[in-house]
């Protein structure tokens, strides 16, 4: 019972895709392939014939400056992301959360290319990705066509992309203030001792300052909905105002009032959730505040 | 046609064939026959398999070899260099040797390539580095602190081209000796830091064949049928054996023999793990997908749950005679007069949870069949003999017929004292005639071995109110799971501890010992005193608050001190150190706080409250209970002047290879390099007895010792006749014996004895002073530890995150034989304690486990390490080897309650269910503030 026959290593995204549509059997992309490997382990994937391994496509192994957006390929280890200085300019945020995915072995070859296609909607580095606001390229036979961040996801585990044909090729952020040095992000997490390590809550804010007021700002909560959750309510409230104590708890009850904190099995309840967030929401806010000043 | 993985290893060109499915750890191990990369879970979570990939560490667990090709691999067969005929090791790997950071050694190769790794990309590391790069490096011996400075020491030693520095915060020993007392290093520590250490798993035999047993994965049911037709005829299966095949005893066991070497048809399955028939094939893959292609009936039966409602009426009896294995009664006094005479009672329910050892090396046993009829079986086992025994029952053998050759174990802490492959194993090898592997993944290992016994804990307490205790009352309900394994001797020192190291004037403990559809519980590090110490500790706090007293203070007045008569009738005549205890943690606590029970805020942030908890315990060193507790040992002196000690007890990483040396050398008077080490050949060593309840280096350090005297008597014997002097004119130093102006090495004592027909080798049988079953008074134990921690921790008190800052732990090991190895002891005692209070939980529902994974059951990392200060009490005892006793245990047990006290002393939340439950924390604070 071998989990895979073939091991294919294109260093296009073309013959990537190729690859994926030739195989004589089922075939599925890997790219980091912690998760993969563990699903494919234990029994939770079901045997493939053909892996297509992405570690070697040269556009997804990028991570450079285009035009106003950085761009991040989709099998960059989740480690070099952490430390690449364009990185640690632009998307503060993100390099939190790549700093806390995992262990530092994991994160040598893990990928958010791979983790966003798990479709996991409370993952470190999709909070991350979502107030940064990230598009995502995905190559098909087709072509390539961009689409939101948030958009990959169609439900917990359940993925917009077709894993036998398409590929996640990377993530555009945009960074369109490169003249501004007022926007700064933050991204944070509470976890608990025990069993499965996975954050019991996390959150991202991205913002723009302008003096004393909120020119611009998103604010990702995780696990706050089925889909990575904006809290598009308390944005809305404080863009353009200024981030005073009475506005944090007009936005704190509009975040709670949208979230949907639901009970997880011996993680964490929602009362749980519900009771921790507005704290960890304001450490990642005034963070990110001070940050921008 | 399949690919080439073309890579380079240590420097070293390969080109192999890509084979399907294949790991980079597989293709490191099976080969290109580099095993000093470990397998412990397989699911990248313990770091055990870390290797560099151009310079980079990854777990190769899970890392495709073909992604391989065409890249750069150093492996931890590759940092020592050959020079000449030495090895240099690398400054790493001289560190984890001096610094005492290998124990077990099943996770230095992880370690060290892990810390290989940050050195070369930050040469300046310091502690936080460190600690951020070994985050999801396990280390079960737990000796993070040691390793820790192993690589700040290491790192400084590449900085400045100065020699490796050495620890020096370790003392010795207060009681002066040559060799023991000092600081020594381990003798297999080279070997585990160069990759070079064999464990089981790590052995090929020609021929060999890998099993795989199919386990019931129902929690209770009589198995109705069972079709092995379909695996038997697989290709590459040669054999599948099920109950009808086993040749004489159909069960197994260590104490009461109820456990089936398979389940046969209309029999009962007793938990999920029940072995219903056993696979012999040509791999690893055919093994398994041949257990896929056995089916398997089951009549369900009602699960039965926990051990409470396994002693209710009306529920299933999971064995013949019941579900209750044993009733364990402590009576001392007159508790209605003691409860009477009290100015207060307080009584509460505690409840602990199911633990597993979760040792890095999963199990393993191969069974090699021999040309003349007998059976040598390779494994780790804590019982070498016992091995013997229960293996050749089931045979129907004799047990000379089998050899166990006990290997190198990655830990084991009390989880390798049942048989699990060895029986199988060697079932198989019987009926094929090839040699047999037998390895369980981490998830078998998991859903198979006795664990911890969850534990109900009623507590009821009087005390005057000065603080002093007249009257304990407890009652404890211990969960064993389907078989007995060692439930009922773990449960009586549950229950015989249970009123804490206190002087009590009335007693009384009862004790239900019940057997469930659980996975069966049994020997972990502690015994059951670490489920009862968490009760009776977290009360003596409970009682100070009441009485408004200092809770060093009622440990103080109550403790038990020498002339104190013990729960069970036993007079404390010696080697009590517990007061010195107190006083010592309780001096070095105050030290950082003068109040240090008060919740200081942080001033940053007023949610982060931090204070102090304080805990004591006692351990018995030994069997005891009237079981004779003996232990053999061989000295022998060979023709080059060195000597070999031997004996079938078992080092599992706890360090009783070193003791033994240490104690020959000291007895010899020669350098301990003089002295090699065998133990666990069944064969070739005598037998040791178990290696469980602290007490190989009493026992085994005994043995040992007296062999080596026997020995040194002998060599003066025939010295002083040869020489015609009185023996007591010869005198043994620095490896030389000097007689009457002569002196002469023991080369060429060698030759005078062999020369005049005398063999300098001595087999001595220890036994220690004998002990008396519970209930009949005397002296139940010969020995006890003490052990007094002081946690100091950290409450965040919106989200009720817990932090342990500060251990300080005290433990009066009555003499500390080995101080580097006993520094690991304890701080792999506090981390495991640690873990034991914050991390672990070994979830069971309905009889299925939750926690099949090592990713679901957290064992704590170097993140979560407090600053551990230990300090050694050493109240001796006569009859243990220059004063020693047991420290394996002791060292764990006070963890809990110290860090459960300090939280209710920080926060004011009282802890009584474990693990400790964040979210309990933060509702209790939230519902107050509410109120």
């Amino acid at each position: 019972m071998n989990l895979w026959q073939e091991y294919k290593r294109p260093v296009s995204v073309t013959e990537a895709v190729q690859a994926l549509a030739s195989a004589p059997g089922p075939a599925i992309p890997i790219a980091g392939g912690t998760d993969l490997m563990l699903d494919l382990k234990q029994g939770r994937h079901t045997p493939v014939h053909t892996l297509v391994d992405l570690t070697s496509v040269r556009e997804m192994t990028a991570l450079e400056l285009r035009g106003d957006s950085l761009f991040i390929g989709g099998a960059v280890p989740v480690n070099r992301i952490a430390l690449d200085p364009l990185t640690v300019t632009h998307a503060q945020a993100l390099v939190e959360a790549c700093n806390l995915i995992a262990g530092p072995q994991v994160r040598n070859t893990a990928t958010l290319g791979g983790n966003v296609a798990h479709a996991l909607p409370a993952a470190d580095g999709t909070i991350a990705l979502t107030a940064l606001n990230a598009e995502a390229e995905v190559a098909g036979v087709s072509g390539t066509h961009r689409m939101p961040f948030t958009s990959l996801f169609l439900g917990p585990g359940k993925s917009a992309i077709d894993k036998t044909k398409e590929i996640i090729v990377g993530f555009y952020l945009p960074i369109s203030n490169l003249q501004s040095p007022k926007t700064a992000s933050c991204f944070k997490r509470i976890m608990r001792p025990q069993g499965v390590a996975l954050p019991i809550l996390n959150c991202s804010v991205w913002l723009e300052r302008d003096g004393d007021v909120v020119k611009d700002i998103r604010i990702a909560v995780g696990p706050g909905g089925s889909i990575p959750f904006r809290a598009t309510e308390a944005e809305n409230i404080l863009r353009g105002n200024p981030l005073t104590e009475e506005t944090f708890t007009l936005i704190q009850d509009a975040l709670l009032a949208q979230a949907k904190f639901r009970d997880s099995a011996r993680r964490a309840s929602g009362d749980y959730r519900r009771h921790i967030v507005s704290g960890l929401f304001k450490d990642v806010l005034s963070t990110a505040w001070l940050r921008a000043g | 046609m399949n690919n080439q993985i073309s890579l380079t290893v240590n420097g070293k060109q390969y080109s192999v064939e890509a084979l399907p499915s294949e790991t980079l750890s597989t293709l490191l191990r099976e080969r290109l026959r580099l095993t000093g990369t470990k397998i412990g879970c397989e699911e990248a979570e313990c770091g055990a398999c870390t290797v560099l990939i151009d310079g980079e560490p990854i777990m190769s667990c899970v890392y495709p070899a073909e992604r391989a090709d065409g890249k750069t691999i150093v492996t931890i067969e590759g940092l020592a260099q050959r020079v000449h005929e030495e090895m240099k090791l690398h400054p790493l790997q001289e560190a984890f040797v001096d610094h005492g950071a290998v124990q077990c050694g099943f996770c230095i190769p992880g370690q060290i390539m892990t810390a290989y790794a940050l050195l070369n990309h930050n040469p300046s590391l310091n502690s936080e580095d460190i600690r951020f790069a070994l985050k999801d490096t396990l280390c079960r011996c737990a000796g993070y602190p040691s390793i820790e400075n192993a690589i700040i020491a290491a790192a400084q030693a590449l900085q400045t081209g100065e020699p490796v520095q050495g620890p020096t915060h370790i003392p010795d020993s207060i009681h002066e000796h040559k060799t023991v007392g000092h600081k020594h290093l381990r003798p297999e520590a080279v070997e585990k830091v160069t990759g070079e250490a064999i464990y089981t798993d790590d052995l090929k035999f020609d021929g060999m064949l890998y099993a795989k047993v199919k386990r019931a994965m129902i929690p209770h049911g009589f198995l109705k049928k069972l079709d092995v037709s379909k695996a038997k005829a697989l290709p590459g299966v040669v054999a599948v054996l099920t109950s009808e095949d086993v040749p004489a005893e159909k069960t197994h066991g260590l104490v009461i023999y109820d456990w089936p070497v398979m389940v046969g048809i209309n029999e009962r399955v007793r938990y999920i793990g029940d072995a219903l028939a056993i696979v012999a094939a040509e791999s690893q893959e055919i093994a398994e997908q041949a257990l896929a292609l056995i089916e398997a009936e089951f009549d369900l039966q009602p699960v039965v749950t926990n051990p409470v409602m396994a002693r209710q009426a009306d529920v299933p009896q999971i064995h013949e005679k019941g579900n209750l294995l044993k009733h364990i009664k402590v009576r001392k006094g007159d508790m209605d007069a003691g409860f009477a005479a009290a100015d207060v009672v307080l009584e509460h329910t505690f409840h602990t949870q199911t633990t597993d050892h979760a040792f890095l090396e999963p199990e393993c046993s191969i069974a090699v069949p021999l040309a003349d009829g007998r059976m040598e079986i390779y494994v780790g086992s804590q019982i070498p003999y016992q091995d013997r025994a229960q293996v050749a029952r089931v045979l129907g053998w004799e047990e000379e017929r089998i050899r166990i050759v006990g290997q190198l174990m990655g830990g084991g802490f009390g989880g390798k004292e049942d048989v699990m492959g060895q029986i199988h194993s060697a079932m198989l090898a019987n009926i094929t005639k090839r040699p047999v592997k037998l390895l369980f993944d981490r998830q078998e290992s998991l859903l198979v071995h006795p664990k911890r016994h969850a534990t109900q804990i009623r507590v009821k307490i009087g005390a005057m109110n000065n603080g002093r205790l007249v009257a304990s009352e407890t009652e404890l309900y211990g969960d064993t799971g389907a078989y007995a394994s060692l439930g009922e001797k773990v449960m009586t020192r549950a229950t015989t501890h249970s009123a804490g190291p206190y002087d009590i004037e009335h007693v009384r403990a009862d004790c239900y010992a019940m057997y469930t559809n659980n996975p069966p519980a049994g020997a972990f590090r502690g015994f059951g005193v670490t489920q009862s110490a968490f009760a009776v500790e977290s009360m003596i706090d409970k009682l100070a608050e009441k009485l408004n007293l200092d809770p060093v203070e009622v440990r103080r007045m109550n403790a038990l001190h020498v002339g104190s008569i013990t729960n069970t009738g036993q007079e404390l005549k010696e080697s009590v150190g517990l007061l010195e205890c107190i006083d010592r943690v309780d001096a070095e606590m105050r030290k950082h706080n003068a109040y240090p029970f008060k919740p200081v805020t942080d001033p940053a942030d007023p949610n982060i409250v931090r204070a102090w908890g304080f805990a004591s315990a006692y351990k018995n060193t030994g069997l005891g209970g009237g079981a004779p507790d003996k232990s053999g040992a061989d000295v022998e002196l060979y023709e080059d002047g060195t000597f070999q000690v031997r004996s079938s007890a078992a080092e599992l990483g706890q360090g009783l290879v070193t003791v033994m040396r240490l104690t020959v050398a000291e007895e010899m008077a020669v350098s301990p390099d003089k002295v090699r080490i065998l133990v666990m050949d069944t064969d070739l060593t005598p037998n040791g007895g178990p290696t469980t309840a602290s007490r190989q280096t009493f026992v085994t350090g005994n043995a040992s010792r007296y062999a080596a005297k026997t020995l040194r008597d002998e060599i003066s014997a025939t010295m002083a006749e040869k020489f015609d002097v009185r023996p007591e004119k010869i005198r043994f130093e620095s490896g030389v014996v000097h007689v009457n102006g002569h002196s002469m090495t023991y080369a060429e004592i060698y030759k005078e004895m062999t020369s005049m027909g005398q063999h300098p080798r001595v087999r001595y049988e220890y036994e220690a002073p004998k002990t008396q079953p519970l209930g009949t008074g005397g002296d139940m134990h010969f020995a006890f530890s003490f052990g007094v921690q002081a946690a100091e921790v950290e409450v965040n008190k919106i989200t009720g995150e817990v932090r342990v800052l500060k251990v300080i732990s005290a433990n009066d090991v009555g003499m500390a034989v080995n101080p580097l190895g006993l520094q690991g002891q304890v701080e792999g005692g506090v981390m495991m304690g640690l873990g034991n209070c914050l991390t672990e939980e070994f979830i069971v529902e309905n009889g299925k486990v939750v926690t099949d994974r090592l990713a679901r059951y957290r064992v704590p990392g170097i993140m979560l390490t407090p600053e551990i200060t230990s300090i050694i009490v050493e109240h001796p005892i006569a009859s243990g080897p220059y004063g020693a006793k047991g420290v394996g245990e002791i060292s764990s047990i006070p963890t809990t309650p110290a860090i459960t006290n300090a939280i209710y002393n920080a926060v004011g939340v009282r802890v009584d269910s474990l693990p400790v439950d964040q979210e309990m924390i933060a509702r209790e604070l939230w519902e107050r503030e509410e109120k």
